[in-house]
């Protein structure tokens, strides 16, 4: 580990896919040569304008960007403290930043002439930008999802069906994220020939990690130029939720050289981190090896994989993306986590003053949000992602508050 | 002469025998496939998330770690192996994090304890072996790595270069237990990477049974049966060791024949 704070937090990973310690391709051979092709490929298309033309054409008049940037001012008033914006990727067609993503990858994925798309989502959010995506560009698709999100997020499923996609409930292990990610890859070494993966978040074997950022970090190269057109500076925190952390990246990548912008990702807490029963890899895990990249895991003394819990599927993975595992050594960024109660009240607190309904994922960063904002002065400004909209998340919510629909 | 060279050098392929540690009564099991012919043991470290494995195996860390396995008990479940045959090479087969978890060199240095000839590690690539290979061969244990169909003449001097004992040339692109791969198409696969190496080539992922393992035989000098063994340990229970005895012989008679 260095010591000595780096001139640029913007240059990494170097060429081997390492974000300092973490990050890498620890990938089965048979999967070698493809994430290597991959990386020449994404390579190629990073230099090619017609190809950054179409990803930005597309986010223009498919995905409805740029997404509005918001001054919530009865939240602020609410909270009495700093003023709080909000970056408003719920508003993208199919209601999360996922799709920005998705985006970017099925544009590499027809440029690699590949016929056939998997994925595997948790929340249903990844899942449905990538059977949207797929329908746009007419390839057939097989989605990986844990058994048990197939049950908590049911109108997710119907929507990926209802793109012409084939869902694949994975009952191994708890049947959730990590389950499907599992089957995804497993999918993808028996189909190398005609298959392009596109993971849903900043992890997985380089290049994902990187192209994943940086196909999300047109959120906050927005926010950055939104912000000094609305207020003629830069906010003073950043808040975003993590899962596996593609859109906290995609929001903080673009501020990381700007010294006075403080950085905050939110992790699940769950039922609390004392316990076992959180989901929160950066505060309660260890650095380890698992779905092809180096980073922090919830694991055993054995190194053994713990399912974790979040009430919100999305960031229901014990793992997370090797860039913020480097952030967080760097001290770059801070990191806390958020209980799923407090992210209930969250929740509920955005519905009641800024008539937003949040996906539970960003509830949690709205409850840092609460808590950092009350200990600001008035004149400061937070920025936080509202990544996803919570149509999605009202049958949980309703179960967990005890209402009958 | 190691004792993974010595199964190597005779005049026959060898037969290559694998179960999943801590599933069912791993000893009793392992000394089955030994009295029904095996030439070397190849033992699964149970891992939550096997990414390579098909159903089979994957059920099979599920069984194991249901039942408590730790990575001490298959530390001691290969300590003991070798106790009862000094001679038989014993191979641990598993994923990168567990071998990791307390560091390479810890690692490497229980599994010398332990009596361990070679190791396989799934998801580690030459690109990222700077520490674990090391630390294998630093202790004296032969890091094997796997070889596949989409490894190209390019990357094959790559993944040759730091394997010891023998090298694991997967024969299907896919996970274990699948189909197994066209005969012609092992055969030119076999005979180009033996033009980049002299170690012994062995072949494994979808040989289930006797007359496979015959026919891949002819052109390997190693043949890995996993699943087929695994299923039977699934299916018996306690009475699988004369089972897994009449498989292993049946395989082992295949392949002793095939040339
Ligand atoms: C709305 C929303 N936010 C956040 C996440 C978590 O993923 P990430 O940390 O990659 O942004 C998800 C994942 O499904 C999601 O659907």
């Amino acid at each position: 580990m260095t010591e000595s704070k780096p001139n640029t937090f913007r240059n990494q990973p170097d060429d081997r896919g390492h974000f300092g310690d973490y990050g890498g391709r620890y990938v089965a051979e048979t999967l070698m040569p493809l994430v290597l092709d991959l990386e020449r490929e994404y390579r190629a298309a990073q230099a090619d304008p017609a190809f950054q033309a179409q990803f930005d054409d597309l986010l223009e008049h498919y995905v409805g960007r740029p997404s509005p940037l918001y001054f919530a001012e009865r939240l602020t008033e609410a909270l009495g403290g700093a003023q709080v914006w909000f970056k408003r990727d719920e508003l993208n067609h199919t209601g999360a930043h996922k799709i920005n993503n998705c985006i970017g990858q099925i544009l590499l994925a027809m440029r690699m002439g590949k016929t056939r798309i998997i994925a595997e989502t948790g929340a249903g959010q990844h899942g449905v930008a990538t059977a949207t995506v797929c329908a746009r560009f007419g390839l057939p698709c097989v989605i990986y999802m844990g058994a048990e999100d197939v049950r908590r997020q049911s109108p997710n499923v119907f929507r990926m069906k209802l793109l012409g996609a084939e869902v694949v409930p994975v009952t191994s292990g708890r049947g959730t994220l990590k389950d499907a990610m599992n089957e995804g890859l497993r999918d993808w070494v028996a189909n190398v020939h005609d298959t392009f993966y596109i993971i849903g978040t900043a992890a997985g074997p380089h290049p994902y990690p990187e192209l994943v950022r940086d196909f999300q970090s047109v959120i906050g190269k927005e926010a950055r130029a939104q912000m000094q057109d609305r207020i003629g500076r830069l906010p003073d925190l950043l808040v975003a939720a993590i899962g596996g952390g593609s859109n906290a990246l995609g929001l903080f990548h673009p501020f990381l050289d700007d010294p006075d912008v403080k950085m905050l990702g939110v992790e699940a807490a769950g039922y609390g981190l004392d316990g076992d029963q959180h989901a929160a890899s950066l505060l309660g895990g260890f650095p380890g090896v698992l779905h092809g990249n180096k980073t922090y895991l919830l694991q055993d003394e054995d190194g053994q994989i713990t399912e974790g819990h979040s009430i919100s599927a999305g960031l229901d993975y014990p793992g997370i993306g090797p860039e913020h595992a480097w952030l967080k050594d760097m001290g770059r960024v801070e990191y806390t986590a958020v209980t799923d109660d407090e992210a209930l009240d969250a929740f509920q607190l955005l519905c009641r003053t800024e008539g937003i309904i949040p996906a539970l994922e960003p509830s949690h960063a709205i409850a840092a949000v609460a808590k950092r904002a009350k200990e600001m002065p008035k004149d400061s400004v937070i920025l936080a992602n509202l990544c996803g909209r919570g149509d999605k998340d009202i049958f949980t919510v309703a179960e967990r508050l005890g209402v009958e629909m | 002469m190691t004792r993974l060279s010595a199964a190597f050098s005779k005049s026959r392929t060898a037969l290559v025998c694998f179960l999943t540690a801590g599933d069912g009564d791993t000893a009793a099991n392992l000394d089955a496939l030994v009295e029904g012919g095996a030439d070397v043991i190849e033992l699964g470290m149970p891992f939550t998330d096997p990414m390579a494995d098909g159903p089979a195996i994957q059920k099979a860390n599920i069984r194991s770690l249901g039942a408590g396995t730790t990575t001490a008990d298959v530390l001691r479940i290969a300590t003991e192996f070798r106790g009862r045959h000094p001679d038989v090479p014993l191979v641990l087969m598993g994923y990168a994090n567990p071998m990791i978890r307390r560091g390479p060199e810890w690692f490497a240095s229980a599994a010398k304890d332990a009596g361990v000839d070679g190791v396989i590690c799934v998801d580690i690539p030459p690109e990222e072996d700077d520490a674990l290979g090391p630390a294998l061969r630093e202790a004296g244990i032969a890091p094997i790595r796997l070889a596949t169909p989409t490894t190209d003449d390019k990357r094959l001097p790559a993944v040759v270069d730091g394997s010891e004992g023998f090298l694991y040339y997967v024969a299907v692109a896919g996970i274990t237990g699948m189909q197994q791969a066209a005969i012609e198409s092992i055969e030119a696969n076999v005979s180009r990477i033996k033009r980049s190496t002299d170690i012994p080539v062995a072949v494994g992922f979808g040989v289930r049974t006797p007359e496979q393992a015959g026919e891949i035989a002819r052109v390997a000098d190693g043949v890995v049966v996993g699943s087929a063994l695994v299923e039977l340990v699934a299916e018996h229970g306690a009475n699988a060791p004369a089972k897994l005895r009449e498989l292993t012989s049946a395989l082992s008679q295949a392949v002793r024949t095939a040339r």
